[in-house]
Parts: C-alpha cells; sequence; structure tokens
C-alpha cells in the first residue's frame, strides 16, 4: 500500500478504483471527492443531517409505542376509507405512496434528461414532479383534516387509544411534509429556470449569484428522491406496523 | 468538473426501477391487505422497505455509480442509528416495566 502516493499524483487525472481508489481519494490534497461537483457533496451532507433528524424521530416513536401501556390505535383501521361502501384499509395512504414513487422516477428522468440539455422535456419532467409532489400535500392535509375533525385525534389525545399516537403521527408526518412542500417550490423554480433557458445560458440566479448548470436539476434531484426515501420509512414504521 | 460523467443512462433504467418500486409497494401494502402477523409480517415489511431504499439510493439517487469515497462517507455514519436504535428499545422495555407495576398492580 504504499506505492499508492507514488503512483497517483494529484493532477494525474487517473483516478484508482475500489478501496485503493478510497484510500487515494481520502488522503488525497484539497478534494476528497472526486468527480462530484461541490453543490452535489453539500447536498448530500445535509441529507446525512436530516437522516438523522428522521430517525431521531422514528426512534422516539418507537420508545414511546413500545413503553406505553395503553392499546396502539390500529393504524391499518384509522386510516381506513370507504370507497363504494367497503371499508379499505390504508388505500389513501398506498395511493400517496404510488404518487411519491411516480413523482420519484420522474425526477430521475428530469436529470437524465438535462443533461442532455434537453431543454423542453427537462421542465415537463420537473413539472410533472412538482404537480405530483403538490398532490401528495394536498392528499396529505385531506387525512389530516379527516384525523382531526372525524376521527377526533389530536397531539394530546384521541379516542382510540395512546395519546402519543397524535403526537407522533403530526410530528412525523407534518415533518415529512413540511419537505415536501418546500420540494415542490423549488421544483417550480427550477423548472422555470429550465424553461427560462437560465441554466443553458449560465445566468446568475437571484439568489446566491451563482451561475446557472443542470447539475441545479440533479442536486434538487437528490432532495426530492430523499423525501422519497423517507416516506418508504415512514409507510413501513407507522402505518404497517 | 463541470459535468459528471456517470449521467448517461438510458431511460430504460429509470422505468425498469419505478416498476419495481411499484411491486415493491404493492407488496408491503398486501402483507397488511392480507393481515399477515407475527414475524412473517416484520421480516416482509422490512425486506421490501430495504429494497425499496436500496434501489432509490442506488439508482435514482446515483449512489452505485459514485466512487467509493462519497459512498462511504454517506453511507456509513447512519449505521451509528443502529446503536441509538437499541438504547431507545431498552430505555422503552424499562420503562413499560416499571410503568406496568405501577399502573397495572
Amino acid at each position: 500500500m504504499t506505492h499508492i502516493a507514488a503512483t497517483t499524483p494529484i493532477h494525474s487525472g487517473v483516478l484508482e478504483e475500489g478501496t485503493k481508489g478510497f484510500v487515494s481519494d481520502w488522503s488525497s490534497d484539497q478534494l476528497s471527492f472526486k468527480k462530484v461537483p461541490w453543490g452535489k457533496v453539500m447536498m448530500w451532507i445535509f441529507l446525512v443531517s436530516d437522516t438523522f433528524i428522521f430517525s431521531i424521530f422514528l426512534i422516539s416513536y418507537m420508545t414511546a409505542r413500545m413503553s406505553t401501556t395503553e392499546p396502539w390505535p390500529n393504524p391499518s383501521e384509522v386510516f381506513a376509507l370507504t370507497v363504494w361502501g367497503k371499508k379499505v384499509p390504508l388505500i389513501l395512504i398506498a395511493l400517496m405512496t404510488f404518487i411519491l414513487i411516480t413523482s420519484s422516477g420522474t425526477m430521475a428522468m428530469a436529470v437524465n434528461f438535462g443533461y442532455r440539455k434537453d431543454r423542453k422535456t427537462t421542465f415537463i419532467l420537473l413539472l410533472i414532479t412538482a404537480l405530483l409532489g403538490a398532490s401528495f400535500v394536498g392528499m396529505q392535509a385531506f387525512e389530516w383534516t379527516k384525523l382531526i375533525l372525524e376521527e377526533g385525534v389530536r397531539p394530546w389525545s384521541n379516542p382510540m387509544g395512546a395519546a402519543q399516537f397524535g403526537s407522533v403521527f403530526f410530528m412525523i408526518t407534518g415533518f415529512h411534509g413540511t419537505h415536501v412542500t418546500i420540494g415542490v417550490i423549488f421544483l417550480f423554480i427550477v423548472a422555470f429556470k429550465v424553461l427560462r433557458g437560465d441554466l443553458d445560458h449560465e445566468r446568475p440566479g437571484f439568489l446566491t449569484g451563482r451561475k446557472g448548470n443542470y447539475e441545479m436539476v440533479e442536486i434538487i434531484g437528490l432532495y426530492w428522491h430523499f423525501v422519497d426515501l423517507v416516506w418508504v420509512f415512514i409507510f413501513a414504521f407507522f402505518y404497517l406496523w | 468538473m463541470s459535468q459528471t460523467d456517470n449521467q448517461q443512462h438510458s431511460i430504460g433504467i429509470y422505468l425498469k426501477i419505478w416498476l419495481l418500486l411499484f411491486v415493491l409497494s404493492t407488496a408491503s401494502y398486501m402483507v397488511d391487505y392480507l393481515h399477515l402477523q407475527g414475524y412473517l409480517r416484520w421480516s416482509l415489511i422490512i425486506i421490501f422497505m430495504l429494497l425499496k431504499a436500496g434501489l432509490i439510493v442506488g439508482v435514482f439517487m446515483h449512489m452505485m455509480w459514485e466512487r467509493l469515497a462519497l459512498i462511504y462517507a454517506i453511507l456509513l455514519p447512519p449505521l451509528l442509528l443502529l446503536s441509538f436504535i437499541g438504547i431507545g428499545a431498552l430505555e422503552a422495555d424499562y420503562a413499560f416495566f416499571s410503568r406496568s407495576i405501577f399502573f397495572l398492580k
């Protein structure tokens, strides 16, 4: 392993693969993350911190649920909807899951078309992603309204059992919904920039003054996929448990 | 540094992953719909969840095409959470035990 430094000068442009590459990347000067734009690294680091926030929510939910002596309300029944006179469990949540996954798919394609400099397709895919995200937030608003007005769930109590159910539910889905809402806003902004040609012509942004380029689409894409990722865990642990 | 060279995949891979995610989501929904219980329910939920998470991070977020330096920097720190989950479970067990004694007699 001692020959790594000798065989890979910093500016050689040739990068080693595998564990050797990992060691030489991390022990090299200045840039540890080769071939990754700094904005993307920053987004990844932000997402790691966000991972910890959501994990802490989910772990405190686990602790609350395991330690309560009251019966925990059955999510399968609480979130059931009556469709054509028949009670279907979790149907709205399943629909929300499919919508978010679909928006993740269109987002991934938007990134791809962005790097091909296909402005129109990128714009359309970003717009679809944003609209799907907005419909997700709308369905969540419907879910919250139903839960508050019809089921009488409050952050401090509910008629079905353990009081922690309400506080955990509103906190976790509320925080996730906030993330989705922020994502939708930024998706609209990036879609508009793409349509206007700001990214092709490297026009400076209105807030940071940085030159526009299609990495922006990938960076907002990372955030959007992360929102979908968090939903996967919420769906498994909160709704299916 | 202007553009990473790992973005030139065909659209087909996204459609395939999308379809897979659909199938996995339907499967995890069916776990609830069919009222599976016990260890079967749990292992299925966790397996489907991890598969979905892996597909999203690996393909949609392009992690499988990144260099190891970034992969390790991003994916290893969250493993610390496992110990946190363990601590939470221990604490919850203890709290449940003392509450049971206090409330139920």
